[in-house]
């Protein structure tokens, strides 16, 4: 089977999956506590106005007819009112996503890209001094939460040492890029403007470190003992007794077997994030989704948790769908034996 | 011996286990010609993957004691890294025994060809190398024609097809094809065939080891031979070793081995040969000794029929048995093989003669085509 073939497959896979998701969301929509219609005429209403409504809302079809008129609505971009904001959620969720993507993004980016070598020296170098490090530092990131790292960081790097910014994706009195994809690092590059790209990565660098280091340390911990098991592997000696450099088959040889297995762990983890950024997104004041969605709770804004819901959803299919391709594209068993 | 392209003298390898020091190989010796080809034969946890990866410095966690390892008249063990590693793959290769697993699963056949004719010998990864073989498709086209050419060396149909696969695409009998192109990709003067073969169906096993056996005559290739099977050495090879217990209990030259087996272990071995020959099955009774705490006379006293009770007590030096012909078994009288054992020499073991000697218990027909052993 060819990769265009398993990417297509891998596509198709994903529509049910999508639909399971919006069949959940829906439902719990539904069975949130609390009548809308009731909720929304307030405890005077008689019953003929609760039905009157209930029928303008469409609520008395039946389910399957209301999953779809829902579905509609929110393939149209009505994700309802926010009780909170009293705006639109999905105008909500569109100004705020690009700065908790930006986050994620950075945050997951820079921690796979150091979790490698760092597994993998700590992996071919088991139960020495750097494997003892890795495992310390894994064992803080792991365990240190990450609002708690994130305030310690603060009080060090602003407070203490006054390097960084508190708080916020820029200085005061610096404009914003000109919004292209709104995520700063990329639209200050492409207009050019090098100072807002410095300024919107040093109040990146914070948050980065606060929400990635878990992420870092558990990615590190997986390419490390996938980098044991490999080594263990006939095709590690075979390579040996053929010559070959030795970082050639710790980084291209094993690196490749170790990671795949590590890939799905950080597809999961990009979902989380996306969901779980809040805590670092409140200490830094960080105008993201993340935060938004924990306020959404705190006020029962329904529409806003669904909403808030809908994105972390598809977020998590979307990664997924990007780990099987580059799953597909790293190991070609995957694609080779399915089909 | 003339010209040795491979000297082993008295190596001793020991691992560190939580049990304690495990002696693997207990001194050993053993020579190979240019041109020859020996086998080195035994059951599995004999030692002999050990003694192989210690010629070819593969075994980072084991320390070697006492011994000599010399090729091409040069002490390797006295070498840096470095210097071993140019001689990897290059002078000395290696035939991996599992055609299943000893090819990276992830990259074509090509590409780990191809990296072992760009890399094969150096012990660094160069960034100004990578960079200029990335760019120089001169060199690319001259690695990617030698790869196909050797592919076809090996016998297999459609070079180019199999050179752009992966191994799961690829039958067992192709992929033990592969791995000896792979190690004669580079005509190296030492060829150390590690069971090639024995995880592949009989017929196809007899197809890889003619194969084989052509190329390695074609270029001259010496060969060190590692089998479980005395009927594969015996096919392959011109001369035997045979081991047991981390140590050599028989040398002779093969046609001498199979007319005349000495020791008892070897004759045990001739005996479980199954007229197909697959494996040793469980032809002589019991387990190897513990290396952590090994025997202080005969390694193969426990199982052997003949033992006595000193055979437990005092070490079975090798001695000659007849002109190129060396048995460490008490059952045999002259001179030790080795200079270092003629201390042990002065006070000799009396145990007797052999029984079959004495025409007692002699075994059948052990030899496959009808020889006899007497």
């Amino acid at each position: 089977m060819s990769y265009v073939d398993y990417l297509v497959r891998r596509a198709i896979h994903s529509v049910p999956v999508i639909f399971g998701l919006s069949v959940l969301i829906f439902l719990i929509s539904r069975v949130i506590p609390g009548d809308p219609v009731r909720l929304a005429l307030g405890p005077e209403a008689t019953q003929q106005q609760v039905a009157a409504l209930r029928a303008e809302m469409g609520l008395d079809q039946p389910l399957p007819m209301q999953y779809a008129d829902w579905l509609f609505g929110v393939v149209q971009g009505d994700w309802g009112m926010s009780l909170r904001t009293n705006n639109n959620v999905f105008s909500d969720i569109v100004a705020r996503l690009p700065a908790t993507l930006e986050l994620t993004v950075v945050t997951l980016f820079f921690a796979v890209l150091l979790a490698i070598p760092f597994g993998v020296v700590a992996g071919t170098n088991k139960d020495r001094w750097q494997d003892h490090l890795s495992r310390i530092t894994a064992l803080f990131g792991v365990s240190m939460p990450r609002f708690w790292v994130a305030i310690v960081l603060q009080i060090v790097f602003v407070v203490s040492l006054g390097l960084l910014p508190l708080s916020g994706r820029l200085s005061d009195g610096v404009a914003p890029p000109p919004a292209v994809t709104h995520l700063y690092l990329v639209d200050s590059l492409i207009a050019g403007q090098f100072g807002t790209f410095l300024d919107a990565a040093t109040h990146l660098l914070l948050p980065t470190v606060a929400l990635g280091l878990a992420t870092l340390a558990q990615v590190m911990r997986l390419i490390r003992s996938d980098m044991i098991d490999e080594q263990r592997k006939d095709y590690v000696l075979a390579a040996r007794a053929y010559g070959l450099p030795n970082a050639l088959i710790e980084y291209k040889y094993m690196l490749q077997n170790a990671f795949t297995s590590s890939l799905t762990v950080v597809g999961l983890a990009f979902g989380f994030l996306l969901g779980n950024a809040f805590l670092v997104e409140i200490v830094f004041a960080w105008p993201g989704m993340a935060r938004y969605g924990v306020q959404a709770i705190l006020y029962q804004d329904f529409n806003a948790i669904v909403g808030v819901t809908i994105v972390v959803g598809i977020g998590f299919v979307t990664a997924n769908f990007v780990v099987d391709l580059l799953y597909g594209y790293l190991d070609p068993r995957v694609r080779l034996e399915e089909g | 011996m003339a010209d040795p392209i491979l000297e082993v003298k008295n190596l001793h390898v020991h691992f560190e286990t939580h049990d304690g020091t495990a002696e693997v190989i207990n001194g050993i010796d053993f020579s190979i010609d240019r041109g020859e080809t020996a086998a080195l034969v035994g059951e599995t946890g004999c030692g002999k993957s050990v003694t192989v990866k210690s010629i070819m410095g593969l075994l980072p966690s084991a320390t070697i004691p006492e011994g000599e390892i010399r090729y091409k008249g040069e002490d390797v063990l006295s070498l840096s890294d470095a210097e071993r590693h140019s001689r990897r793959g290059k002078e000395m290769s290696m035939i991996m025994q599992d055609p299943m697993t000893s090819l990276n699963p992830v990259l074509t056949v090509g590409e780990q060809m191809m990296d072992v004719l760009k890399w094969q010998g150096r012990p660094r990864l160069s960034l100004s190398k990578l960079v200029r073989d990335t760019l120089s498709t001169g060199a690319k086209a001259e690695h990617r024609t030698r790869a196909i050419e050797m592919l076809g060396e090996v016998e297999i149909s459609a070079p180019e097809r199999v050179f752009e696969s992966y191994p799961v695409e690829l039958s067992g009998g192709m992929r033990q094809r592969v791995l000896i192109a792979i190690a004669l990709l580079s005509e190296p003067d030492l060829l150390i065939a590690d069971e090639p073969g024995t995880a592949l169906d009989v017929t196809t096993e007899a197809k890889v080891l003619d194969l084989l056996d052509e190329l390695v005559e074609e270029r001259d290739t010496s060969v060190l031979y590692i089998t479980h099977d005395l009927g594969v050495a015996r096919e392959v090879s011109d001369r035997i070793n045979v081991m047991y217990a981390g140590e050599i209990v028989e040398q002779a030259p093969t046609a001498d081995l199979f007319a005349n087996p000495q020791h008892p272990y070897t004759r045990g071995l001739l005996e479980s040969i199954p007229t197909l020959s697959t494996g040793i099955g469980d032809g002589i009774e019991g387990h190897l000794p513990d290396y952590t705490n090994p025997p202080a006379g005969c390694r193969f006293a426990d199982r052997c029929p003949h033992a006595e009770a000193a055979c437990h007590e005092a070490y079975p030096y090798p001695r000659q048995t007849g002109p190129d012909h060396a048995t460490a078994c008490h059952l045999f009288e002259g001179l030790p093989a080795r200079e270092r054992h003629e201390s042990l020499a002065t006070d000799p073991v009396n145990i007797g003669t052999a029984p079959w000697l004495t025409g007692g218990d002699a075994p059948g027909d052990i030899s496959a085509d009808g020889g006899t052993d007497q």
